[in-house]
């Protein structure tokens, strides 16, 4: 007898590099170390490569200072401490302001989000003005806040919350509404209080949805505390004055490694939501494939 | 060797466990889901509901426990508490099989020590013994029907609520199910209203077998389970047995045509 192997037999979502297998589950793929290293890497690699082509091959050597190669802004900006010091000091302004803007979003976009589920009469009168928030360009905005509350540290947190909040109230209020018939059946049964109904069943099945909005708006907090410091122009310099700055004076290399920096700024706050989400509900919610059975 | 024994009906001055009187129900959007119904279910009575798939055997149940109100007649039922088991499992995914049966003592403030003692208990009696720190992804669908049983034992319900709750298992573990229920029933002796698809299993298991006709469903037949309890496996094949089953599958295809 012959043995047909069907198409389509075998797992159907068969687990790629870097999928993250929980624990507990059985081993069957564990993605090895070869697979989850090598892939980004080589990514990564590309990326550098391309950098380097335009550097040395499509720029003329006059105008090379446009995209100085790799290892002369590392040096420049990394490696000197004249340059480095002042990037540090913006960076620790900035990410100050980018996490108090962040930690703000979660607690107010948090409650109005529950104040929206709790009356329709809320949600209908706040929503579009979250909306308005979220849509109104944030350049226009930028100057009035400057104007209106001064170029200083509470404006550039302001930034971020305008910026930050609105994945963090549709989210939560999303996964707080979404809560299917039965389990709510199963609390109405009990005689609870609307307040348990909240803290014991909607808020906790809520949980993947705050997630995947925090993930979106810890990206988005750093954005808004980049480009408020950049247009305020004004204040303490952070990262986005100092790109200014170096672009004036045509410091590229610092203004690349300002970008650098920047960006890691990005993907740090990126991962710790990733870490504090598989923390929380890793035990029993899948992110990779969205579910929780 | 005789399975037929002689039938343990309730004395007629029992107390009531759920009781229609002329109930119907019609939705706000115009569905008819159930034409006037008028039935008893005594405490110490089991009854088991067939009948076509959409025919109202959810919005019975949904009635009794007062999630939805009834559009005419009155329904009564024991004070006390009330056990209900749902047509899916809808346990907590971010509870562990342990937490997801402690639930209901945990709302209705039962103290700590207590909760957990009643849960144990309770997952020992549906054979989850070993799954307790399981999260319900970890589980088979027949392992999360039995949690979900078991959370609805913590309560010693006196009037328990039945929505076809092993209707997506396989036979042998629903025939295993089935003498659980019966050993727990011939102990506690609530009044059952269970609803289920299965002739057979609404045969072995109750006292009274109610069938009802297609959308908006009404009782169409109301046939006595002669045999008392407790009932041994074996009752299934008896000829007895299969009479019942007969005249209840009969009525049942008469109500679906
Ligand atoms: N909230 C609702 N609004 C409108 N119609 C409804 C509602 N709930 C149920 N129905 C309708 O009422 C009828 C009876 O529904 P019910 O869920 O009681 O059926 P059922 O007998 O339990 O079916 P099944 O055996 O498939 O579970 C169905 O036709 C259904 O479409
Ligand atoms: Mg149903």
């Amino acid at each position: 007898m012959t043995s047909v192997v069907l198409p389509g037999a075998g797992p159907d979502l068969p687990d790629g590099p870097g999928v993250a297998v929980a624990p507990g589950d059985a081993p069957e793929k564990r993605p090895s170390l070869l697979g989850v290293v090598v892939p980004p890497l080589l990514l990564s690699a590309a990326v550098v490569g391309v950098w380097y082509l335009f550097s040395y091959v499509i720029l003329k050597p006059s105008r090379r200072f446009l995209l100085p190669p790799p290892q002369t802004v590392i040096h420049t900006s990394f490696l000197e401490w004249n340059n480095l010091h002042p990037l540090l000091q913006s960076l620790a302004l900035t990410a100050k302001a980018a996490g108090l803007g962040l930690a703000i979003s979660i607690l107010l976009g948090f409650a109005i989000a529950v104040a929206m589920s709790q009356a329709k009469a809320i949600e209908r009168s706040v929503f579009p003005w979250a909306v308005v928030v979220q849509t109104v360009p944030i350049l226009a905005l930028v100057p009035i806040i400057g104007f209106m509350f001064g170029y200083n540290f509470r404006s550039r947190v302001l930034v971020c919350v305008i910026i930050a909040i609105f994945p963090i109230i549709t989210n939560t209020l999303f996964g707080l509404q979404s809560v299917e018939e039965g389990p709510h059946d199963l609390f109405t049964l009990q005689g609870v209080s609307r307040w348990t109904r909240l803290w014991k069943l909607q808020f906790p099945a809520a949980l993947p949805n705050v997630f995947t909005g925090l993930r979106i708006s810890a990206g988005l907090s750093v954005i808004g505390a980049i480009v408020g410091d950049f247009f305020f122009t004004q204040g303490q310099p952070g990262l986005g004055i100092l790109i200014n700055t170096y672009l004036n004076r045509l410091e590229t290399p610092q203004m690349y490694g300002d970008v650098i920096l920047s960006s890691l700024l990005g993907i740090f706050a990126f991962l710790m939501v990733g870490a504090v989400s598989k923390r929380v509900i890793g035990a029993w919610y899948d992110s990779a494939r969205g579910r929780a059975a | 060797m005789a399975l037929v024994q002689e039938a343990t009906r309730r004395p007629v001055t029992a107390s009531a466990g759920v009781s229609f009187e002329g109930v119907s129900k019609k939705f706000p959007d115009g569905t008819v889901a159930l034409n006037p119904v008028t039935f008893e279910v005594e405490s110490g009575e089991f009854v088991a509901v067939v009948g076509p798939s959409g025919c109202g055997k959810s919005t019975l149940l949904r009635l009794a426990s007062g999630l939805t109100k009834a559009s005419t007649g009155s329904i009564d039922v024991a004070p006390g508490k009330l056990g209900y088991v749902f047509q899916d499992a809808t346990l907590l995914p971010w509870r562990t099989v342990r937490r997801n049966v402690e639930l209901l003592a945990e709302l209705r403030g039962v103290p700590k020590a207590e909760a957990r003692a009643a849960a144990s208990a309770a997952i020992a009696t549906v054979g989850l013994n070993g799954f307790e720190d399981k999260y319900p992804r970890a589980l088979s669908g027949g392992m999360k029907m039995r949690a979900s049983l078991a959370r609805a034992l913590t309560t010693a319900p006196e009037v328990f609520l039945f929505d076809e709750p092993f209707g997506a298992l396989d036979e042998i573990t629903r025939e295993r199910l089935n003498d659980e229920l019966l050993r727990l029933f011939a102990d506690r002796r609530f009044a059952a209203l269970f609803i289920t698809h299965s002739v057979a299993e609404a045969v072995f298991l109750s006292t009274r077998v109610l069938v009802m006709s297609g959308r908006p469903g009404r009782i169409v037949a109301d046939i006595d389970v002669p045999f008392g309890y407790p009932r041994a496996s074996e009752l299934r094949y008896d000829p007895a047995f299969a009479r019942i089953a007969g005249e209840v599958g009969a009525a049942l295809r008469e109500a679906h045509s």
